[in-house]
């Protein structure tokens, strides 16, 4: 079992778990956190290389470092494992972010043990989620990184912290609900009559048992219940509120980590299972996505407070992302890869910026501040970064993503247009792009609000300009948003290679 | 061609921009701009020997035995793949357009490097706050400008065109502590993008029907036995119009769907290029530091509308729609700034304007290009009026940078009478008047006239419309260099305090580029630049101009032109009540023209009533109260249920003894009713 390299990603978070519980001081707390999360990220970057080394070597499996061990027999419950080119990407990710994560929670108080704790428990069922391709165990790691949420939120939140925890808690439970609906649904139809039945997604795949009836009514089940996570319009309203709540890092692992398990679910589970629902009910999600898309944006322009700005932007991102996997074309899934990678660096560099501005002005109201490029200059100019990747400037992540998704929808746009097939998609598209003129405003609205013009507040005049840590975690979150952005091939080649197999399995099968 | 100098004229100005970016703060002023200074020099001289390389060595690479220009790919490289077909890559492409944008880039950005190292201090030569991060943008956005005239493929141009829109944003609100120059940053980059959108959905369309983003396979075709080069041909452009119309949708609302993804295109260019009614950014740009105005918003950002235009221009030739759209776009923007041009007060407000016209004008000679008519002069003529238009242009806003500097306001009212104090600053400003008014031997006089000649090819409307702006454009520059230099001082300067010329590094460009304004028009533009890059003389030499120009269109411009000089002294040389009975006469047509016929006023209207208020308000507010409101009740909704039924379980024996009767009694009487 320890030999599976894919272990050590709930093994280490587990560690760090026990490490933690002797601690006696902060500093203790920190160094387990970070050795912890630099171990993670150390491990995630060595696996990215060795399966590009395996997949150059010719491996073709759809998944590799594939593992399976039994834990509930009578229920062919196992622990599965194994990993394509999307979860490497996606634990790459998580680790990124844990990590500038701890470094943006140096200062937390009070009870910093058990706030971490809780972090490195959410952690773990976040790593956990991504190497499962048991779908029993994908489920259970899939709780284990929501219920410490509400605890993280409602413990170390700030403002009308109950509600907003209560608010998330529910939603996605409730989403919880659908998907476990709609799970156990696929286990029923997992394999074709007289076989035994799996929970295993590469089985379920390969059987392609699922008849077109059942699909119709568990599609929408799982599609809603990863949707919710994934702020689909319109079951996004916990975000928000959740965001504001939310402690720095609980932000910045949430919107950055827990809202990308939304679409990479609604990939591997609705589309990958379900293609031919996933082609004749997309029409319906296309719409709410869509409609996510330039609501999120729109919204965004006239809130007032910075985290309500960047969780209605992240509305509209992450709605590209469901949208893009919607379109059931490569070049827009590659995209719609690429999106949760750029908004899950871009949207954890704001929320951390937010904190360490809030930190210091005691404020998030964007019209009690202004001009705080004069007095936080590092913060401010981090915050133009983030804001300009999020418009989609070239050399940053945002662009790159947008445009490949734009060009595989218009694409499969155009290909349902010409052949007669109705022009959802392409209007869809049309509308989406809007998002780019969109985003421009909100972001250079707040841009112009709180960091340049004169100073709003004579008492902001004292404030210190970012922390070791602080330009650490930002640091590393802007170095690799203008990775993706610069070297954009290198992640495309990654995912492109890599999850060919499944995506023909989808497409194949139109 | 060896890939070293390409390689080296794009990464100076990069490399420049992240070490001053980086480490800027910690270096001296001195050294920061000194720096970046050199950096461009160096750029200047290596652009200069491409150029001269592509123009006149003669390598089979870059001409062809019959004397036709070709366009050399130095390189291409893959950046992201999207498909089989579809990838975007990074290269540097040779041809005559891009060859002469090496020059005219280069030397502008030098000129303002070197200029701004004495603009950007106080009069006691202290420098101004963030002087270091002045450079490494103006690096930024000359790399940017660099790499998008030397595009190879439509998605590699539009990537650098958000890269000089977003150094133009920070660059316009170089000054972020001032209100009005965050909201003119804000607005131009919002507008440009706007126009951008339009130009992405261009691209996505031409991209989808023609599989590819490459100019060259949309314009040209190899040439026989070279790799990497090719030359224009109507061919490709046709057979790209048939693979439109052999689709199975070949028209869209009325209009072929090649149209529509030129059209689309076009109105990217008419963002950047401030082309009604997408132009309200350009003027509120002035709030930039004036070497910016004159680099970004005079000579050379401005132009890339006219550039991408110019790109495509075998496509554009193929829709006949397309191109007469530009002309009127053109000539309705040409005669709307060269109006309200004459009615300004901000002097960096008319040069604003002054730039949207010209740049109109070279729109107006694409639109008009023919290949029929004098192997497509038009193409030529705009393209010689972007060369000669931002040496003279970028003059014109030099010399109100030192103005403006001497004098500590951006309004003529505050000058008057300043040709004593700076001597040389008005002499070149003299000279930048001339050469855009088009007096003969500066450098306006032969582009204008071969635009003019073009349009006449046209259609003699056109032709009479542009030449009414050409006089407009001689009257209201001839306005505004009468009411600085001229007429009587407020208060007599004297002493220590008197305006005076500048120092050394602000007085060099003025002369070089006043310079280069008297010789540049004598540039045998027709020989070196051609849409298919075939030459339109036969011999070339200083005065190949001359010979060739059309006496009788250049006779009548010339007049047109001296007529409005003359007009303008009349009404300006002296202070006299002249112009404002002229401004009573129309008081209207005045008034229209000062508050540039409304359009911010119509803009602030649809942004803050329509998009804000009708639109994001109501959507917040939905979201808060009906999507959020549904979620709350439903939740309400248990809370109060719960409470509800909660009385059902008390733990009353009785109660619940009463219940179960109940409920017995209720099965009984169902069973009963059921067995009967």
């Amino acid at each position: 079992m320890f030999s599976n390299p894919l272990i050590y990603f709930v093994v280490i978070p587990l560690i760090m778990l026990g490490g933690l519980a002797l601690c006696r001081n902060i500093k203790q707390i920190r160094a387990v956190a970070v050795t912890g999360s630099l171990a993670l990220t150390a491990l995630s970057v060595w696996l990215l290389l060795d399966y590009l080394g395996l997949r150059a070597a010719g491996a073709d499996a759809p998944m590799l470092y594939t593992g399976t061990w039994s834990w509930f027999t009578p229920l062919n419950i196992n622990l599965s494992v194994g990993v394509d080119g999307i979860s490497i990407a996606m634990l790459i990710l998580s680790s990124i972010i844990l990590l500038t994560g701890s470094f943006a929670s140096w200062k937390i108080e009070p009870h910093t043990k058990d706030f971490f704790l809780w972090l490195i428990l959410l952690s773990t069922g976040v790593y956990g989620f991504f190497i499962s391709i048991d779908l029993f165990t994908m489920f259970m790691f899939y709780e284990v990184a929501l219920i410490p949420m509400y605890l993280l939120i409602g413990v170390w939140g700030s403002g009308n912290k109950n509600y907003s925890a209560m608010k998330l808690t529910l939603m996605l439970m409730g989403g919880s609900a659908f998907l476990m609906l709609g799970l156990i649904g696929i286990y029923y139809h997992s394999a074709p009559a007289g076989q035994p039945l799996t929970w295993n997604l590469l089985e379920i795949a390969s059987n392609a048992s699922i008849e077109k009836g059942w699909q119709y009514f568990l599609f929408p089940m799982t599609f809603v219940g990863f949707g919710v996570l994934g702020a689909m319009f319109p079951f996004h309203t916990w975000s928000p509120d959740g965001h504001a709540s939310a402690p720095t890092a609980v932000s910045m692992l949430h919107a950055g980590v827990l809202m990308k398990l939304g679409g990479y679910g609604c990939f591997r589970v609705s589309i990958y299972l379900m293609p031919q629902a996933a082609e004749d009910l997309a029409w319906i999600f296309l719409i709410l996505t869509g409609i996510s898309v330039v609501y999120g944006a729109f919204s965004a322009c006239v809130q007032t407070d910075l985290k309500y700005i960047n969780a209605y932007s992240s509305v509209s991102h992450c709605g590209l992302v469901l949208f893009a996997i919607l379109m059931l074309n490569t070049t827009a899934m590659t995209g719609a890869i690429m999106q949760m990678l750029s908004h899950g660096l871009m949207t954890a560099l704001f929320f951390a910026l937010i904190g360490m501005i809030y930190g210091r002005t005691h404020t998030r109201d964007i019209r009690l501040m202004g001009g705080l490029m004069k007095i936080l200059p590092f913060l401010a100019v981090c915050y133009v970064i983030a804001g300009m990747a999020s418009l989609g400037l070239p050399g940053l992540s945002g662009f790159v993503a947008e445009m490949t998704i734009f060009v595989g929808s218009f694409e499969a746009g155009m290909a349902d247009y010409l052949s007669g097939a109705g022009s959802l998609r392409l209007v869809f598209t049309i509308i989406a792009c809007c998002s780019i003129v969109i985003t421009a405003v909100y972001i250079l609205r707040v841009v112009g609000k709180l960091l340049l013009g004169p100073v709003y507040d004579e008492h902001h005049l004292t404030l210190t300009d970012a922390t070791w840590w602080e330009r650490t975690s930002t640091a590393t979150l802007i170095l690799c948003v203008a990775a993706i952005g610069c070297f954009p091939n290198f992640f495309e080649e990654l995912i492109k290679f890599t999850f060919s197999p499944s995506i023909y399995a989808v497409i194949g099968m139109n | 061609m060896d890939i070293t100098l390409p390689i080296l004229i794009l990464s100076i100005p990069l490399f420049m921009f992240l070490l001053l970016g980086l480490l800027g703060m910690k270096m001296s002023h001195k050294l920061a701009g000194t720096l970046g200074t050199l950096g461009m020099g160096t750029v200047l001289v290596l652009s200069y020997i491409t150029a001269f390389t592509y123009f006149f060595s003669g390598s089979p690479q870059f001409i062809s035995a019959a004397g036709e220009r070709l366009q050399a790919v130095i390189f291409n490289q893959t950046w992201l793949q999207f498909s089989d077909t579809l990838v975007i890559k990074l290269g540097f492409l040779l041809d005559p357009i891009s060859a002469m944008m090496l020059v005219v880039i280069p030397t502008i950005s030098f000129m303002v490097h070197l200029y701004s190292l004495g603009y950007m201090r106080d009069h006691h030569g202290v420098y101004e706050h963030g002087f270091q991060r002045f450079y490494a943008f103006l690096s930024l956005f000359s790399f940017s400008m660099l790499g998008l005239v030397v595009a190879t493929n439509i998605f590699q141009m539009y990537i650098f065109w958000e890269l000089v829109g977003a150094s133009s944003y920070l660059l316009i609100g170089f000054y972020y502590k001032k209100p009005s120059a965050v909201s003119a940053s804000k607005k131009a980059f919002i507008v440009t993008r706007f126009a951008d959108l339009g130009f992405l959905i261009g691209i996505l369309v031409l991209s989808y029907y023609t599989g590819t983003f490459d100019f060259m396979s949309l314009t040209s075709v190899p040439v026989d036995g070279m790799a990497d080069v090719y030359h224009v041909s109507e061919n490709t452009a046709v057979a790209v119009k048939g693979i439109f119309q052999s689709s199975a949708a070949p028209m869209f609302m009325g209009a072929s769907v090649m149209t529509w993804a030129l059209v689309l295109i076009f109105m990217g260019g008419m963002g950047k290029s401030a082309m009604m009614p997408l132009h309200i950014w350009l003027p509120d740009a002035m709030e930039g530091p004036t070497p910016v105005s004159a680099l970004i918003h005079a000579a050379t950002m401005v132009v890339a509308g006219v550039y991408l235009v110019a790109r495509l221009f075998p496509l554009y030739l193929m829709e006949e729609a397309a191109l007469n759209i530009i002309v009127v776009v053109g000539a309705l923007t040409a005669f709307y700034a060269a109006m309200v041009a004459c009615t300004q007060i901000d002097i960096k407000r008319v040069l604003a304007f002054s730039t949207i016209s010209q740049i109109a004008f070279m729109m107006v000679s694409l639109g008009v290009a023919r290949p029929e008519f004098h192997h497509g002069i038009g193409y030529m003529a705009g393209m010689f009026h972007l060369f000669t238009h931002a040496m003279f242009k970028a003059l014109l806003f030099l010399c109100a940078g030192a103005l403006i500097h001497a004098i500590g306001s951006n309004d003529y009212t505050a000058m008057h009478g300043l040709r004593k104090y700076m001597p040389i600053t008005h002499i070149t400003f003299l000279i930048g008047c001339l050469a855009i008014a088009g007096i003969i031997p500066f450098a306006g006089f032969f582009s204008k006239d071969e635009i003019l000649t073009a349009c006449f090819g046209h259609s003699i409307v056109w032709y009479v419309w542009m030449s009414v702006v050409a006089g407009l454009t001689a009257f209201y520059m001839f306005r505004l260099y009468y009411l600085i230099f001229w007429w009587k001082e407020h208060h007599v300067h004297e002493g220590h305090h008197a305006p005076h010329d500048q120092p050394m590094t602000m007085t060099l460009p003025l002369i070089i580029l006043a310079a280069v304004s008297c010789v540049a028009g004598f540039v045998p533009f027709g020989n070196l630049v051609t849409w298919n890059g075939k030459p339109m003389y036969d011999s070339m030499g200083f005065f190949t101009n001359l010979q060739h120009l059309d006496w009788s269109v250049a006779a009548i411009s010339l007049a047109v032109a001296i007529i409005a000089i003359a007009i303008a002294t009349v009404m300006y040389r002296k202070e006299n009540p002249l112009p404002d009975k002229m401004a009573n006469m129309f008081p209207r047509l005045w008034d229209w023209c000062y508050h540039r016929f409304y359009w911010d006023e119509l803009y602030m209207f649809i942004t803050h009533k329509i998009i804000f208020g009708c639109i994001s308000r109501p959507i917040a507010w939905f979201d808060r109260h009906i999507i959020d409101g549904t979620m709350d009740s439903l939740a309400t909704i248990t809370n109060k249920a719960s409470y509800a039924i909660r009385g059902l379980q008390s733990g009353k024996v009785q109660m619940y003894v009463w219940i179960y009767l109940a409920g017995a009694l209720l099965l009984g009487a169902i069973t009963a009713i059921c067995l009967m």
